[in-house]
């Protein structure tokens, strides 16, 4: 029911991105979707991978630091106010959203990833509000 | 002027002489009263009466920072703690301070040497002093504190930190000496600069110590400043600053020496080394009460000249430092060793013992980065958590080493690994000419 996601720390410098894509590339693992959250020095990219158990071992193996969290992964209408009704939702809950973003989108409709402060919690209130939460395998797959 | 011309510029026999006599009332008391000193003399099959002269001091046992830490805290002390009038301490290598403690008559011989001192550089009681030395556990501003009192400046206690505020009391009050670090006297000229008082300061003489700097960096300040600025030299084991000072003619230290007695010797072998070379400057405290050390290895590489100075002066002259015997790093006048670092880390769950200590001089101010490797089990997906962690870290440093510590995360492996022994320092700032 939670999609594993990749995170992977990296320096703030030239190369280091390249790297981790390289391996990944190298070993042939898709990546499906990423955010980069960066600071002056360093940052932190998280990626929904066609293999995630086999991404992180390779990485690890090539001296990166990489783990698998779980994070939700919730499906939406292509169409105005569908954010708002998922923001609202979890606001009602009391659940904070750490960061999110764009898991895929087409004209017709849209993903998003989403770390809750409280996963399942998160995910409880994702499904009582009739939210249709994406298939781990289907992810990975996209 | 010379503030005290019979020892300062007493002859060499006659020194010795003094020096002899010191000595054996020295080894006697601390035979007697430290258990330390008496079981490793018994143990080298030494007694009080072998000790016939100042010459006989090489068969003494040495003293370390080690042997100070595992007495920790008035272990090595020859008085009961009722004949202590003052206690100071310094940063040791794993995180228990050093600590060091004086008598009454501890304290007189102490402001007795910076007054000395102070006189060497052309300071006289007609001065207005600034001592922005930290004042506390910190020997540098209570020890140049009581010897400009002793003088009869008059001394303003500044300590360190707001450096506008200070500037503006040196041009108000008319300050014509100060006393602090060498590199934040850079920067107090930088800030002399930007506020554009220069000219309108009395300021005319310049006593730096605590930490080491090169000739070059000693020029600088008098030409930016037009001011003489001279070394003082000291150390709390010893004392604190005071121990050694260069008079106006440059040519070295001239060590304190009725009160310390001062050897090279080399640092593997331990044997002693003819003026000129190189080697470990080795103190023995003469006339110390509170805590008498016998041969304090400073690990502080030098040579000496006994012969009398152009100034008239007879006590022996050390010459800037060398270098260190060990791995100890003086920043911002505060004693860090590696292992300090090392120790707090491994403290912290999670954060691998893998680091790089990174030491610089921004501004004339002495900085540390400390460079830690981050493996999966320590970073989080999350920026909030990171920057916790990074604050984690420097605050985990800044309380074990007592300065402000830069930490900065980078990948594993990054960090360069050598066999047997791994590189935790690169030391940016140039301290040796």
């Amino acid at each position: 029911m939670y999609l594993k996601q990749l995170i992977v720390f990296l320096e703030n410098r030239e190369g280091r991105l390249d790297n981790i894509t390289d391996i990944l590339a190298k070993n042939d693992i898709n990546i499906v979707c990423l955010s980069l959250a960066d600071t002056s020095e360093y940052g932190v990219i998280r990626m929904i991978v066609s293999d995630p158990e086999k991404a992180k071992e390779v990485l690890k193996a090539e001296g990166c630091s990489a783990r698998l969290n779980d994070v939700l992964a919730i499906n939406m209408e292509q169409k105005a106010g569908s954010l708002n009704k998922l923001t609202k939702t979890m606001t009602k809950a009391n659940i904070n959203i750490e960061y999110m973003y764009t898991l895929n989108s087409s004209k017709n409709a849209g993903s998003m990833v989403l770390k809750c402060s409280d996963i399942e919690k998160g995910y409880a209130a994702a499904k009582e509000a009739g939210f249709d939460l994406v298939d781990p395998d289907t992810a990975y797959n996209m | 002027m010379i503030w005290n011309e019979a020892r300062e510029c007493m002859s060499r026999d006659e020194m010795a002489n003094m020096q002899g006599a010191r000595l054996k009332k020295l080894v006697a008391n601390v035979y007697h009263n430290v258990e330390f000193y008496r079981k490793k003399m018994q143990a080298m099959g030494l007694e009080p009466g072998d000790i016939k002269g100042i010459e006989d001091i090489t068969k003494l046992p040495f003293t370390t920072k080690n042997d100070l830490r595992d007495n920790y805290p008035f272990g090595l002390l020859a008085v009961p703690n009722s004949q202590i009038v003052r206690v100071h301490a310094s940063s040791g290598t794993t995180g228990k301070a050093t600590v060091v403690a004086y008598t009454r008559r501890d304290i007189e011989a102490w402001q007795e040497c910076v007054a000395r001192d102070l006189v060497m550089c052309g300071i006289t009681k007609e001065d207005m002093i600034q001592v922005a030395y930290g004042y506390g556990l910190f020997t540098g501003g209570l020890g140049l504190h009581y010897g400009a009192e002793n003088l009869g400046c008059m001394t303003v206690p500044m300590s360190t930190g707001n450096t506008k505020r200070l500037v503006t009391m040196m041009e108000d009050f008319g300050v014509t000496a100060i006393a602090c670090t060498p590199s934040y006297l850079l920067h107090i000229a930088e800030v002399i600069e930007e506020m554009g008082v220069k000219d309108r300061l009395k300021l005319k003489t310049a006593i730096c110590g605590a930490e080491p700097w090169t000739e070059k960096m000693r020029l600088q300040i008098e030409e930016k400043l037009g001011i003489n600025a001279h070394d003082i030299y000291g150390l709390s084991e010893v004392c604190g600053p005071g121990v050694a000072c260069d008079c106006g003619f440059h040519k070295g230290l001239h060590v304190q020496e009725d009160h310390f007695y001062a050897e090279i010797v080399n640092k593997e072998t331990l044997d002693p080394m003819a003026d000129g070379e190189v080697g470990e400057l080795v103190f023995t405290t003469l006339t110390k009460e509170g805590l008498p050390l016998l041969r304090y290895r400073t690990k502080d590489l030098t040579s000496i000249d006994h012969s009398p100075c152009e100034c008239g002066r007879t006590t022996p002259r050390i010459s800037k430092f060398k270098g260190r015997s060990d791995d100890m790093l003086i920043i911002r006048g505060v004693n860090v060793f590696p292992s300090q670092v090392e120790t707090a880390l491994l403290e912290i769950e999670g954060v691998s013992p893998h680091y790089l200590m990174i030491v610089d001089r921004v501004n004339n101010l002495d900085t540390l980065e400390v460079q830690v490797e981050v493996d999966e089990s320590l970073f989080s997906d999350e920026i909030k958590e990171m920057e916790n962690l990074t604050k984690k870290i420097s605050a985990a440093l800044q309380s074990a080493l007592l300065i402000a510590v830069k930490v900065k995360l980078v990948e594993p492996r990054t960090l360069e690994r050598f066999e047997g022994k791994s590189k935790h320092v690169i030391d940016k700032r140039v301290l040796v000419d």
